[in-house]
């Protein structure tokens, strides 16, 4: 027994026989399905083909939630029961505050810019010569990760004294038309604002790509008839575009939201969290993996579970819905 | 021959299904030993293939036919290369085979793989307080007899004294770093005829000669950075610890990292202070960035690099800022950039504030033993301080075999029976406060949102009861 738990070959071996004990078994009872008739034979067929699925659920998702939830009421070491403590700490502790502020910012700010920027690019670019390059060109930082767009971002905003000679791209301009280097990262509360500016540069792109192609569904007879009845290219754009591609709007602020509400990765690179630009994702970090303490650390991936359900489940029915209607 | 064709058919889908149940299994298969194929890669190493070394130096570890012993730490790539270079005759006399993983991620794993019943035979701990905290789970066992008595002989007491949990030794330093340095140009120095201060006074009367001589609206005196990413504000607690123990002393320090007097004891409020004499003086920092406030967004290590532009003249910095030096810059006292030892009030007193890895054990088998008394010995340091770019604070380590003139210095430090070596403060308390309020308090101090007063009283309010 210590031979297969204990060493590496004897590991290995395990790990092959258990996987091989897997394989033989979902084979043996696929044929034994097989055999059945009838009235069962469906529903065995579900439960043998929905059954993994439905256990990985169970142990990947369902299962960590409650016992994150459940650690969210004990302490840190997770042994003994604290009630709402953790939860009050998040709502009290000075820098919980800042970080339900700015998350708040976060949230309302990012999904409503760059979704406008995504919607009135596309509207723009929509039947152009340049179309599709003018398309990757905004899509391209979807390409970069959080980190890499970070660092990016972190030489466009760099601040030197002003006698300095300025690195930074922004303040370089800045200095050139004349004006003083601004602290971008440093003065709060508007280094948010500069932060929330990177996320809307990653993520417009995304919304564009989908509003585009919402926007070429839009039937042309529609369009036509509106024309002829005399409406304005502003008209036809308040009146028809945006009611006809509302359901793939509302699918596109949703997931934003719901990446923005897990965003920490750009005020780690970006800021250190420091400077007043803490936000609830990295918080949680912070405390579940740098302090170790499980209990606050959970509080806090509750509560971003939290906000994120409404927004899951209103973006579950849109969907639902738009199915509904195509069909 | 309607008989005949079920047959058939039930022949051909058996033979189908025979060969999908080979498939599968093939495929896991092969799948399962390039995974191993992997993993024996992560584990390589050990082994060395020295020929021809000089067993008898070995004789007293014994000999030990076949055994392993799996050794995890954080040190990874050409640095990992080095350590096992360092133990190679060691292996190849004792007949003990060394594997050694290192990973980055290492703070974490470490407790999943010993709770998960998989622990290494040895571990070198980054720093004191994860070796505390394996000893208070109960999963270390103290140091052998003849690794306990080869530490004794060949550390000091300040060393050996983080490794040592109610009396008994759990970690042994096997590397370590100074962190009392100030880096400067000797080429400026000698073209100014600047002397190196070895007092503190001396040092503030050189920043201010250095202001009058050559200050601007760019160039100052010191340069200083503490943004590090999501560690940012560590090089200002590095600071702070620095004139604690110049300012307040030993025995207050200790006092204060174990938390027998307040944080925000009014010592220590002078020493911050003192800290902020350089830091927050606009008049001494920020060469070649900006004014003291630019001091919290500047990378620590590209602050450094003023010193080579001329901008500024001092940066205090650990002696590991040697490895953040653009490729063909020369450091020593005649090169282009050098350090100095960061003075105490009166030229005697030499307080060190230093870092350093312990090696603990997780079980007392006799290999393991062999190996830690092996690592606390001078012919391990010796070995690995020659391969190059380390230096241990092992007392029998030659400085003449150090890599490098800044590290030969760290050893002169280390030798030095006046001095008073101290570990980093913020990796002895408790995480939420060493690498958490501390780093936010003083990132705060340093951007000239809160005084000194505030800074730390927010620090002892943060102190779990």
């Amino acid at each position: 027994m210590s031979f297969l738990l204990h060493s590496k070959n004897g590991q290995l071996v395990l790990a092959i026989v258990a996987f091989a004990a897997v394989v033989a078994l979902l084979l043996l009872t696929a044929r034994l399905a097989e055999r059945l008739r009838g009235r069962g034979r469906s529903g065995v067929m579900v439960l043998l083909f929905g059954g993994p699925a439905l256990l990985l659920l169970a142990v990947g998702l369902v299962y960590p939630a409650l016992r994150t939830l459940w650690m969210s009421f004990m302490d840190g070491s997770s042994e003994s029961f604290v009630g709402w403590a953790n939860y009050a700490h998040v709502f009290v502790d000075p820098a919980g505050v800042v970080a339900l502020r700015n998350t708040l910012a976060w949230v309302v700010l990012t999904p409503l810019c760059a979704t406008a920027i995504g919607l009135v690019y596309a509207v723009l670019i929509d039947r152009s010569r340049f179309e599709s390059a003018a398309k990757s060109l905004l899509f391209l930082p979807m390409a970069i990760s959080f980190v890499g767009a970070g660092i990016i971002w972190r030489f466009v905003y760099e601040y030197r004294g002003a006698a300095q000679e300025q690195t930074g791209l922004l303040n370089a301009v800045i200095v050139w038309l004349g004006g003083d280097p601004v602290r971008f990262l440093q003065d709060s509360p508007l280094n948010t604002l500069f932060l929330i500016a990177v996320l809307v540069w990653t993520e417009a792109g995304f919304a564009m790509v989908i509003l585009s192609a919402a926007i070429k569904a839009v039937p042309q007879d529609v369009m036509e008839a509106a024309r002829l009845d005399g409406a304005g290219a502003w008209q036809l754009f308040t009146r028809i575009t945006v009611p006809s591609i509302r359901p793939s709007l509302v699918v596109v602020l949703t997931t934003i939201s719901i990446a923005t509400l897990k965003i920490f990765d750009i005020t780690r690179t970006m800021t250190g969290a420091q400077f007043d630009t803490q936000v609830l994702a990295n918080e949680m970090y912070d405390w579940s993996f740098v302090f170790g303490d499980n209990g606050i650390g959970s509080a806090m991936a509750v509560l971003i579970f939290l906000l994120v359900i409404p927004l899951v489940i209103y973006n579950v029915r849109q969907m639902a819905r738009n199915r509904a209607v195509r069909a | 021959m309607l008989v005949d064709e079920e047959e058939a058919r039930t022949v051909i889908v058996k033979t189908t299904r025979a060969r999908q149940v080979a498939v599968v299994v093939a495929g896991g298969l092969v799948s399962a030993l390039a995974l191993s194929a992997c993993a024996g890669d992560d584990l390589g190493g050990g082994g060395g293939d020295a020929t021809g070394a000089d067993c008898a130096a070995f004789e007293k570890y014994g000999t030990f036919d076949g055994e392993t012993v799996t050794i995890s730490s954080t040190i990874s790539d050409q640095e990992a290369d080095q350590l096992e270079e360092s133990w190679a005759d060691f292996t190849e006399c004792t007949g003990i085979t060394i594997e050694h993983n290192g990973t980055n991620e290492f703070e974490s794993q470490i407790f999943v793989q010993v709770e998960g019943g998989n622990a290494p035979n040895l571990a070198i701990f980054p720093q004191p307080g994860l070796l505390s905290r394996m000893q208070a789970e109960g999963h270390l066992k103290p140091a052998g007899a003849d690794a306990q008595a080869a530490a004794e002989e060949n550390y000091t007491e300040d060393w050996l004294s983080y490794g040592t949990i109610d009396d008994e030794l759990y970690g042994i330093p096997v590397m370590g770093s100074v962190k009392s340095f100030v880096w400067y140009s000797p080429a400026e120095f000698e073209e100014n005829g600047y002397e190196v201060p070895t007092t503190w006074d001396e040092l503030m009367t050189l920043t201010d000669q250095i202001s009058a001589d050559q200050g601007d609206e760019t160039v100052k005196p010191w340069c200083s950075g503490i943004e590090s990413g999501g560690a940012t504000g560590w090089p200002a607690t590095d600071f702070v610890e620095d004139m604690v123990l110049r300012e307040a002393g030993p025995e207050v320090y200790d006092q204060w990292v174990n938390h027998e007097i307040p944080f925000d004891d009014p010592q220590i409020v002078a020493s911050v202070d003192r800290a902020g004499d350089i830091l927050q003086d606009p008049e001494r920092v920020n060469g070649g960035i900006g004014d003291p406030r630019s001091v919290a967004t500047t990378p620590w290590a590209e602050a450094g690099l003023q010193v080579l532009d001329g901008s500024c003249s001092l940066f205090r910095a650990a002696s590991f800022f040697e490895a953040q030096l653009p490729e063909g810059t020369e450091v020593g006292p005649d090169g282009d950039i050098f350090a100095f030892y960061l003075p105490a009030d009166e030229a005697e007193d030499r307080p060190l504030l230093v870092a350093g890895d312990y090696v603990g054990a997780f079980d007392d088998k006799p290999a393991t033993q062999a190996v830690q008394a092996y690592l606390a010995s001078p012919e391990w340091a010796n070995s690995r301080v020659s391969i190059g770019g380390v230096v241990s604070p092992n007392q029998g380590v030659d400085p003449a075999n150090a890599s490098s003139d800044v590290l030969r210095l760290t050893l002169d430090l280390m030798q030095d029976e006046g001095a008073v070596a101290r570990f980093d403060g913020s990796d002895l308390m408790p995480s939420e406060v060493g690498a958490g309020s501390f780093w936010t308090a003083m990132t705060e101090w340093v951007d000239g949102r809160v005084d000194t007063e505030k800074a730390l009283a927010s620090i002892e309010s943060s102190w779990p009861k």
